[in-house]
């Protein structure tokens, strides 16, 4: 009971000091909501990187294809010898027929075309199409499989995916400085805005000092402040958040370019970001009035 | 019983100054004791020992039990709800009402609404202040002011009450009666007061106990004294 009170007591000395420096507490927010902007967008986007990522590497696969001169028992031998590799997690195997059909089933052009054409002459080949259990190997288990005798060709997705996560990685650390330094400018705000309503309260402090008030007591009116400081900094950036990705998840039609690359369903994944973002919002909020309360009131 | 040991106290500030040198008296509970001695006698240190502003630098210093030497910052408050300070220069907050400075020092406490109510409209009720309960203190004349500051510091009934110089700034007149409301705190409340001072008059006038300082030595600690040079 005592806690509420003494709680409810900081909230309202938090709000009245936002209020009575409002110039710099402003200041504050804003720049916390550009922090935050910046740290919503970069988790977005982080996020649905990773989440395509993973889905075209669920889709990766090794094409395997054998020399055309391959008979059944080479087919036979070259199966055990991928079956013995240790990131094979799965293959299945293709003859120029199956493969035939699949190409005929997937164009008309295709289709006609094929028809005209005996086995034996066919520039289609026999294939494996092998899924690997780890994708960050898959260039080795790659090369393994080339090594062996009548294996023509070996392909995946080589280069497209790798150039992809790369350019993502150089975006993401530049973000990642981005927002450091954002944050780093955000608490020195807010170190300030603390600073000045501890001074602007000097004489209030002592008294609560000589009338027994507690440490935490007399320390908690301005941590709240730092966090409604936080709080507040996080409204706009949440409703950019919210609004923001349900309109770009709309207007592409929940993917990019092609059907690969998937968007993460709005829902719940907005409410799920919004939390996160107010989280940062509150907490960058507390650690600089934490280290201006550590910093200008000796207790 | 004794509400202050004192035990061969030495205080020297960091600048050089011993302000106090070997002290040791006892204080029962109860009491009404003066504290005299000339300007830089060491009588605000004395006082400041016992509310833990300065710490001793040699010695015990024992109040309501508590070995305020060794009592962590983080625990001074402790101490603090045990007594009431009263200073020359009032220290109230002029953005608040007489009731909201008395009720201030119970809310910084955690203390519950009705019981505020009732406590400070007590306090202000026994320093005579009943009739001013929503004027600011800027509209309080001196000795006003300085009422309101015992209310506060007596609002939570405190063991000890500790004045230094709280006649300081005013006239003979508006001091006694002052000294009349601590008098009848004293008495009523059962509240120890020390209270340092170099005004001979109130001394002479109200024969309590004296403690007298010269140059941070203790001179005398007399009943029903007076003033002496
Ligand atoms: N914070 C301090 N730092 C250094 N010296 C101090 C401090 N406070 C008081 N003194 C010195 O200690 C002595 C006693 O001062 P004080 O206790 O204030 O005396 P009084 O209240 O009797 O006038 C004086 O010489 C004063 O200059
Ligand atoms: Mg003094």
């Amino acid at each position: 009971m005592k806690a509420f009170r003494m709680l409810g007591r900081s909230i309202r000395d938090a709000v009245k000091s936002v209020i009575r420096n409002f110039s710099l507490s402003l200041a504050s927010i804003s720049c916390i909501t550009i922090t935050l902007i910046i740290v919503a967008v970069a988790i977005i986007a982080s996020l649905n990187v990773q989440n395509f990522t993973k889905e075209i590497e669920r889709d990766m696969t090794i094409v395997v294809f054998l020399d055309n001169d391959v008979t059944e028992e080479e087919i036979k031998e070259i199966e055990t010898k991928i079956k013995r590799i240790e990131n094979v997690e799965h293959y299945t195997f293709y003859s120029k027929t199956d493969v035939k059909k699949q190409m005929q089933q997937e164009s008309e052009v295709f289709k006609t075309v094929l028809e005209n054409w005996e086995d034996s002459e066919s520039p289609l080949k026999d294939t494996f199409q092998v899924k690997v259990k780890e994708i960050e190997i898959i260039s080795k288990t790659a090369k393994t499989i080339e090594k062996i005798d009548k294996v023509s060709v070996v392909r995946y997705g080589e280069g497209m995916v790798d150039k992809m996560v790369k350019a993502f990685s150089a975006v993401e650390k530049i973000t990642y400085g981005v927002v450091a330094a954002l944050i780093l400018v955000t608490v020195f705000l807010i170190v300030n805005t603390i600073k000045l309503t501890i001074s602007a309260r000097r004489k209030e402090i002592e008294i609560m000092r000589l009338v027994g008030a507690s440490n935490i007591t007399i320390k908690m009116p301005f941590i709240i402040e730092g966090m409604i400081l936080g709080l507040f900094g996080s409204i706009v950036p949440i409703i950019m958040v919210i609004y923001g990705y349900f309109a770009f998840y709309r207007n592409f039609d929940g993917y990019l370019y092609s059907r690969l690359i998937q968007l993460i369903q709005p829902e719940p994944f907005v409410y799920q970001t919004s939390l996160m973002v107010i989280a940062i919002g509150i907490v960058v909020g507390m650690i600089g009035s934490a280290s201006a309360v550590r910093r200008y009131l000796k207790v | 019983m004794d509400l202050i040991r004192l035990k061969n106290v030495e205080k020297k500030y960091k600048n050089g100054v011993t302000a106090i040198y070997d002290l040791s008296l006892a204080i029962e509970k109860g009491a009404f004791v003066f504290v005299i001695g000339g300007s830089g006698s060491g009588k605000s240190t004395l006082i400041k020992m016992l509310y833990r502003e300065e710490k001793p630098t040699k010695g015990q210093v024992i109040v309501g039990g508590l070995d305020v030497a060794k009592l962590k910052n983080k625990k001074v408050y402790k101490l603090r709800r045990k007594l009431g300070i009263v200073f020359q220069d009032y220290r109230l907050l002029p953005k608040m009402t007489v009731y909201e400075n008395v009720a201030f020092a119970l809310e910084c406490i955690g203390e519950k609404k009705d019981a505020i109510r009732t406590k400070v409209l007590k306090a202000l009720e026994d320093v005579g202040l009943k009739n001013k309960v929503h004027e600011y203190p800027d509209n309080l004349s001196g000795g006003e002011q300085q009422r309101v500051a015992i209310a506060r510091a007596i609002v939570n009934d405190p063991k000890l009450l500790l004045c230094d110089e709280p006649t300081g700034n005013l006239d003979p007149e508006k001091s006694m009666e002052i000294m009349k409301v601590l008098e009848d705190i004293n008495k009523l409340r059962g509240t120890t007061i020390i209270m340092a001072t170099h005004d001979k008059e109130i001394v002479n006038k109200m024969k309590k106990q004296v403690i007298t300082l010269k140059d941070g030595h203790l001179v005398k600690y007399k009943q029903k004294g007076t003033y002496v040079e």
